[in-house]
């Protein structure tokens, strides 16, 4: 978007080229730039001076102030590297598998009739359910699927079987479990306007042609789509990445995230004087996002010129 | 919510503001007391820094800022009522369910505003932090020598003000056979039955649980070791539930029938709504712990900070926390004088023979970073 303005005012500055003055072109563009204005101040409030902070306390003595290393050392082995290593992975595999797994209901409900009770009821349902989370919705888990959980309970009743171990619940497939329930409606939301970008003109060209649906998807579908879905798969790592309370409650710090160890080093009851060390996991983090970003905008760049 | 919110601080620092007025009048107008409270570290039996001369200070003060003080917690809400009723100095209660870390960042960052907080509650390791960072006032109540020497900084910059033991708590219903011990609970029936409260990396009960485990199990203070690995068999052998929400709504639903847990949270937050819920300190293990009060160095109230010192530590402050299930510091005094309320003290399970002992304030660090380094990876 942000290239596009000039160009546009640019057009908009010849198109009115036979105003004269100069001083109110000036007075125009400042008018045009004063609308980001409280934008511009909630970036700078609420985003870059956090930053700052974080980064700056990242590199001092949590007691002394003193410029020190030793927080990004800490923060960079032990259980804080296991941290990130455990939260990477299971980011990725908390974006792939939602990923594919919502592409293919988005695709469901894009391919039933537009405007149908159907559809409408999936859309509505996933803004829900992709903001669902925190303790709630581990209690949710807990509830269902702990020892004396409902669905244990049935899963009991209908099969004498061991099919279900409660206390696979708390460890990391147990997270697994709590973030598809969030993710998958959230993968639903952002990749239905990218498959609603797929022109059925584009389709019955391909067909005319006498290209096969695998054809298609292989030449004309998938290519104009990728780029989107590749984004969306970075989105949902980000939300895995930065996801906290859900882990906590289901696992009590037995899986390492980093997410967790923040929680615990800046709000915790146990570890006094490392709060720095917390600042450092925080700088990390943000860096490992920036790169995410800076890959989805790119991403996102490539599939703009299909979705005009 | 937002709106009142601002509503009330605009109203805090006009009434602030008024009281600081009068109290400039009043000692322009020359009583005879220009005490700066702040600065008094203890009080005198007469003269300008007696009892009576803080009370009169305090009240003109009107005044006091606590901070993460939950009114469900160790009996506080009737604390600060009562407190209120008695000296007319209104309290505010800044982040009531807040943490130990967060007194201290708002110690820190809120320094010199009207709001900042007077005083503190917090677990020993933030109180030793605190004053390591000069944010203590050092003050020693009247009933000082009564605090046992282990729970309190000779300086006075903190002292133990209530706590309790690590406790089992158990569901009788849904537990057969009562455990005892921390050897106990490895038994086989208790598959699946076992938690914490939270994570020992971030709640302080959790983390005491894993001290006491450690010395059932052939640690000391100096090695918590044993204590993780107790852990970590009791999740091998399937009988630990690691969730870190445990509390009265995961007993009751059956996720965690045994709890260990504070004393003195299993009685006041389990059993009024688990039927029949019991109580055992563990036979193997002696694990106590309180948390502490501190003065701010730069607080807004000084004399009310003062005063309310005096208050908790008086006999009906320590009287008020037993109510609340939590063990005062000075319970010890109280039922040597026979001032204790008997009904509250016969309440919680009888507490084990023997002196007081806490871990070094050196030995409390290691275990926190052997914790927080080895829990996930030997546990998990």
């Amino acid at each position: 978007m942000a290239e596009v303005a000039p160009a546009a005012a640019a057009s908009e500055v010849q198109a009115s080229g036979a105003r004269p003055g100069r001083v109110s072109g000036i007075v125009r563009a400042a008018l045009r730039w004063a609308g980001v204005l409280p934008f511009g101040a909630y970036v700078a409030l609420g985003l870059a001076a956090p930053t700052v902070a974080i980064a700056i306390s990242a590199f001092q003595d949590s007691n002394t102030n003193a410029a020190t290393l030793s927080n990004m050392d800490a923060a960079v082995h032990g259980t804080y590297f296991t941290g990130l290593q455990n939260s990477i992975e299971l980011s990725i595999v908390c974006a792939v598998v939602p990923g594919i797994f919502g592409l293919l209901v988005a695709y469901a409900i894009f391919t039933a009739k537009r405007g149908s009770a159907l559809r409408r009821v999936v859309v509505t349902a996933s803004g829900v359910f992709a903001n669902f989370g925190g303790v709630p919705l581990a209690f949710l888990f807990i509830a269902s699927l702990s020892t004396t959980g409902v669905v244990t309970g049935w899963l009991k009743d209908i099969s004498s079987a061991d099919i279900w171990n409660p206390s696979a619940l708390y460890n990391v497939n147990g997270i697994f479990l709590a973030y598809l329930y969030f993710q998958v409606p959230l993968m639903v939301l952002i990749i239905l306007p990218a498959l609603e970008g797929l022109r059925p003109a584009w389709r019955e060209a391909a067909q005319n042609m006498g290209a096969s649906t695998w054809q298609y998807w292989r030449y004309v579908g998938g290519p104009v789509l990728l780029p989107s879905f590749l984004g969306c798969l970075l989105l949902l790592f980000g939300s895995s990445f930065s996801a906290y309370a859900t882990a906590e409650a289901l696992t009590g710090g037995t899986v390492a995230l980093t997410s967790v160890q923040i929680g615990a080093l800046l709000n915790g009851n146990v570890i006094a004087a490392q709060e720095n060390l917390g600042y450092a996991l925080a700088l990390i983090m943000i860096v490992i996002i920036v790169i995410v970003m800076v890959i989805y905008t790119v991403l996102q760049r490539r599939a703009a010129r299909w979705l005009r | 919510m937002r709106k009142s919110k601002a509503v009330a601080v605009v109203m805090a620092a006009a009434s602030t503001a008024v009281f600081a007025a009068a109290c400039g009048s009043s000692n322009s107008s020359g009583d005879g007391s220009s005490v700066d409270w702040s600065k008094v570290t203890t009080l005198t039996s007469s003269g300008p820094h007696s009892m009576s001369a803080l009370v009169q200070a305090a009240e003109s003060e009107g005044q006091l800022n606590v901070i993460t003080l939950p009114s469900n917690w160790a009996n506080y809400g009737t604390i600060m009522k009562d407190f209120t009723a008695k000296y007319h100095i209104h309290i505010t209660d800044a982040i009531p369910e807040g943490s130990s870390g967060q007194e201290l960042q708002a110690v820190e960052r809120e320094k010199g505003q009207s709001r900042a907080p007077d005083v503190v509650d917090v677990g020993t390791p933030f109180a030793v932090e605190g004053a390591g960072k000069n944010l203590w006032a050092p003050y020693k109540v009247q009933t000082w020598n009564n605090i046992p020497a282990v729970a309190k900084d000779a300086n006075g910059d903190y002292y133990g003000d209530y706590g309790g033991y690590v406790a089992i708590g158990y569901d009788p219903s849904k537990v057969k056979v009562p455990p005892t011990s921390f050897k106990s609970l490895t038994n086989p029936a208790y598959k699946n039955m076992i938690g914490l409260n939270n994570s020992p990396t971030t709640a302080g009960a959790a983390f005491a649980a894993v001290y006491a485990a450690a010395l059932a199990n052939g640690g000391s203070y100096g090695n918590i070791t044993p204590g993780i690995q107790f852990f970590a068999h009791l999740k091998k052998i399937g009988n630990f539930v690691p969730t870190a929400i445990g509390g009265p709504s995961t007993v009751q639903n059956g996720t965690t029938p045994i709890l260990v847990w504070w004393d003195y949270l299993l009685a006041s937050e389990v059993k009024p709504v688990v039927p029949g819920f019991k109580i055992v300190i563990p036979s193997d293990s002696t694990f106590a712990s309180y948390y502490d009060q501190a003065i701010s160095a730069t607080a807004p109230d000084p004399a009310a900070a003062r005063l309310w010192e005096e208050y908790l530590f008086s006999t009906t402050g320590q009287n008020l926390w037993l109510q609340g299930f939590a063990r005062p510091i000075e319970l010890s005094t109280l039922v040597k004088n026979g001032t204790v309320d008997k009904a509250a003290y016969d309440a919680l399970p009888p507490a084990p023979s023997g002196t007081l002992t806490f871990p070094t304030d050196a030995q409390n660090a290691t275990a926190e970073n052997v914790v927080t380094q080895d829990w996930a990876k030997d546990v998990g």
